[in-house]
């Protein structure tokens, strides 16, 4: 059975071209590339092939393409480039130009790039060399290997490894996997399910779209092995529907996986019947917790249940129901396939194995990043990230998604794992990691989290219906300058109440982004409050413009530039702003060639950071 | 018979009680809102909320969705519950302070200030009448739209409803609509007639339904009329 499905081994020496196109590549036009190459490489397919991938995760890169076997990596290319880059590799050489650069010095392989090099993909390595609607790319990387060992062994055995393994779920609440199967495995009744929860709602989240894109298989097999522990006869891939990409790839995995007798009855002759079932979201971001997800799997509203029970005694149509991660499921084939030594020998104490974070805002080297649990928020957001942006300063990170809390770079040399996160008033959540540089304002950044929050909450409870209400409409007065310095103790005492009494935890999450803020940024709130100045600039009631005498050069650009004509001033003399045509959105602090625009806040006028 | 203690006092609890049962039971007063006997526990209001646990190992949950099971220990009034209700209140109140029912439970739980701004809305949100339209009425006439700040209560796509009877149970089982409390001066937010008239204030005398005026003690100043009448 295992030489039949290992009998796709690649033939190593042709040469492969991989390119990187997942939603995200496909965004920045990667589709076009892949036009491009096939015809660069007509008439010497025997020789040179390319296929089209999915993610390979370096987002700042795309498009981008590795090519097998020697790993050498090109980025950000266009379609011009592709006959260049098919000559070049088939004479053996290498096109310079088109390296990655970082610093001012290139990297020819994949894996000596910064970005790769700290990182630890043991599930986001094989990205590149699958094609994800192909299940013999999958096979040939040794797929449903795991399967096939964990149809010989018994159901508590594997529970007994995933346990062994430390293996906590990703998404979110960080419940140890194992103890969870083994409360299902106990529950008496014919009927179980499981369900892999990809809804993902998260915003600038995007770890479980690229696994399901680009591997799902690699989530099939998990799931697969999984029911079998369990007892399972039915599980169910809940996918958002804005992720049509993954939603396509899986349907066309799970008809193959049934072509090939790895779902549906007598799965591999065991005896074990099981197939998948696919449910589409609608884009609520409380549709991602367990319960909301559960209803709506049911057709019904997608609102929280007060657990207990819980899934795993009373959860799909009733009956006893294991809901994980996507990306615990794929750490499941994993282990399966490495042993519980090999992962647990991964990580910190309490949390083992790798986590996938999607690194995105004012940092230079954005993507998707698998990194060991335990490495420092340093070593991600420096080594791997490559610090800010040009000339600017790190200030924070916000961890978690949206109910996750703020970090300041005071604190980067943290260890990566729940109960560390948890204790600087972050979360791990999903991983959604969001890097802030000095020109952010904590407060509109607590307020922008928590106007997500108030919108998306449910409304079922009153905490979370109405706390993240208020907490916003006060969050909302401290920006604008109405605020009063009581305004903290209320907001520091809703924000616990909201935490300990909410129904799930969207609410019990909600204050986090406040609370935080609070907590390391409380200078800024107070700036905000008692002197009505924004330090970072960002609050447009506390800002002004104005064109300083000095260094007005009266080029003009300024006041050709003003969507609201609020700038006078002759060619060659200074220019003035008028203040109350003026709707503060800097772009003649943009665009000045002179530096002579200056935003100043406060009573006093004080100048803010550029 | 799970074994329970509740505020000290232990007790076999029957199968299938929830902690609220239990309490009451016991003679415990738990306050609560979008609880209704005929109806599922919901856990919405979180009024009810109880402290489970012993030690630092506390936590708060509702007590009308909570299993009296083998073992637990519940406080119904700590200090810890009395804050988190209180703060519970003064949300609700600030959204819709004109329900009697809410400024009793104020005036009862000695809530003394509301530091948000008063919205006027006519509904809370508890889902009484979702729940009587669905469990008792079985017309499923009406559910919740949309969420977050936008959530409603409505009719399917706003339009008057075919599964509608007109029943009006919707509108008795609602803890805002029908009982108005227009209070001494509703600017104020906090009415607290009832509980600055004497005490005992008449919502440990009276409850809707033996109301000596037969008004369901709307005016919310029965104490003080009682006595002047007598
Ligand atoms: C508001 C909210 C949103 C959530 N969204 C997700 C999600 O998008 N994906 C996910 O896997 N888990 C999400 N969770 C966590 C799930 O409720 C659940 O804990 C998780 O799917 C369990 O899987 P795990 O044990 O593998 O982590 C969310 C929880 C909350 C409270």
């Amino acid at each position: 059975m295992q030489t039949k499905l290992v009998k796709n081994r690649k033939d190593s020496d042709k040469i492969v071209i991989s390119i990187s196109s997942g939603t995200c590549g496909q965004a920045r036009g990667s589709l076009n590339l892949v036009e491009a190459f096939k015809k660069a490489i007509k008439g010497r397919e025997n020789k040179i092939s390319i296929k089209v991938t999915g993610c390979h995760g370096f987002c700042n890169a795309e498009p981008n393409v590795v090519i097998f076997p020697n790993e050498v990596f090109y980025s950000n290319l266009k379609p011009e480039d592709a006959a260049k880059i098919v000559e070049a590799t088939l004479k053996g050489e290498i096109v310079n130009d088109l390296l990655y650069q970082e610093n001012n010095k290139r990297f020819t392989h994949f894996n000596d790039i910064p970005f790769y090099k700290a990182q630890l993909r043991t599930l986001l390595g094989d990205n590149p060399l699958i094609d994800p609607v192909n299940i013999d790319d999958y096979l040939a990387q040794g797929g449903y290997k795991s399967l096939v060992k964990a149809l010989k062994m018994e159901p508590g055995k594997i529970i007994e490894e995933i346990k062994r393994s430390g293996l906590r779920g990703r998404g979110g609440a960080g419940f140890p996997t194992g103890l969870k199967w083994e409360i299902v495995r106990k529950q008496k009744g014919d009927i179980k399910y499981i369900i892999c929860n990809g809804d993902e709602g998260d915003p600038g989240a995007y770890m479980d779209r690229s696994i399901l894109e680009s591997n799902p298989h690699l989530v099939i097999e998990g799931m697969i092995i999984g029911a079998y522990a369990m007892g399972a006869t039915e599980g169910w891939l809940y996918v958002r529907n804005e992720y049509p990409l993954a939603v396509k790839n899986l349907l066309v995995a799970l008809n193959q996986t049934r072509k090939q007798g790895l779902l549906g009855n007598n799965i591999l002759n065991s005896r074990f019947n099981f197939d998948i079932k696919m449910a589409k979201g609608a884009g609520a971001f409380v549709c991602g917790e367990e319960t909301a997800l559960i209803a709506s799997i049911e057709d019904k509203r997608g609102m929280p249940k007060q657990r207990p029970p819980f899934p795993a005694q009373q959860g799909l149509f009733g009956k006893p129901t294991n809901i994980n991660n996507v990306e615990t499921w794929a750490d499941v084939t994993r282990i399966i396939d490495k042993g519980a030594d090999w992962f647990a020998g991964i990580g910190t104490k309490t949390s083992k194995g790798t986590k996938i974070f999607s690194l995105v805002g004012k940092i230079k080297n954005s993507g998707l990043v698998e990194v060991p649990m335990g490495i420092t928020l340093d070593k991600i957001v420096f080594d791997i990230g490559g610090g800010a942006q040009s000339g600017k300063e790190v200030k924070a990170i916000q961890n978690g998604g949206p109910s996750g809390g703020c970090i300041p770079k005071e604190l980067f040399n943290l260890p990566v794992d729940y109960e560390s996160l948890t204790s600087a008033g972050a979360i791990m959540g999903s991983g959604g990691m969001i890097v802030m540089d000095e020109n952010t304002c904590m407060v509109d950044t607590a307020k922008y989290f928590t106007n997500f929050l108030q919108s998306e909450s449910c409304g079922k409870c009153v905490t979370c219906r109405e706390g993240t209400q208020r907490m916003y409409e006060i969050l909302n007065n401290i920006t604008e300058g109405n605020g009063q310095e009581e305004d903290l103790t209320l907001l520091e005492d809703l924000g616990k109440v909201v935490k300990e009494v909410s129904l799930c935890g969207l609410g019990q999450t909600a204050p986090n982004p406040l609370l935080s803020t609070l907590r390391y940024f409380k200078d800024e709130y107070l700036a905000h409050i008692k002197e009505k100045k924004c330090p970072a600039g960002v609050c447009k009631a506390l800002i002004r413009y104005t064109i300083s005498v000095e260094t007005c050069t009266g080029c003009g650009l300024c006041k050709k530039n003003c969507p609201q004509d609020a700038i006078e001033g002759e060619k060659k003399k200074l220019h003035v702003i008028e203040e109350d045509k003026c709707i503060k959105c800097g772009i003649c602090f943009d665009v000045c060639k002179s530096n002579a625009v200056n935003k100043i806040t406060g009573k006093e006028g004080v100048l803010c950071l550029k | 018979m799970p074994k329970v203690k509740i505020d000290g006092l232990e007790f076999d609890a029957p199968e299938k009680w929830s902690v609220l049962e239990v309490a009451r039971f016991l003679g415990l007063e738990i306050p609560t809102l979008c609880y209704n006997e005929g109806l599922s526990a919901w856990g919405g209001c979180r009024l009810c909320l109880v402290e489970i646990g012993t030690g630092d190992r506390t936590k708060l949950v509702t007590s009308c969705t909570y299993p009296a099971e083998e073992g637990l220990v519940v406080k119904t009034s700590s200090k810890r519950v009395v804050n988190a209700r209180k703060m519970v209140l003064e949300l609700l109140i600030a959204q819709c302070p004109t329900s009697r029912t809410l400024q009793d439970l104020a005036a009862k739980m000695g809530l003394k200030q509301v530091r948000f701004k008063p919205k006027w809305e006519k509904c809370i949100y508890c889902g009484l009448c979702v729940r009587m339209c669905e469990e008792q009425m079985m017309a499923k006439a009406i559910g919740f739209t949309n969420r977050g700040n936008k959530l409603k209560i409505n009719t399917p796509f706003n339009k008057t409803s075919d599964e509608c009877r007109r029943c009006g149970a919707c509108m008795y089982i609602c803890p805002v609509c029908t009982v108005r409390c227009e209070g001494a001066n509703p600017k104020d937010v906090l009415c607290g007639r009832c509980e600055n008239s004497l005490q005992p204030t008449c919502i440990d005398i009276n409850d809707s339904y033996n109301c000596w005026m037969g008004l369901k003690g709307e005016c919310g100043t029965c104490a003080k009329e009682k006595l002047t009448v007598k």
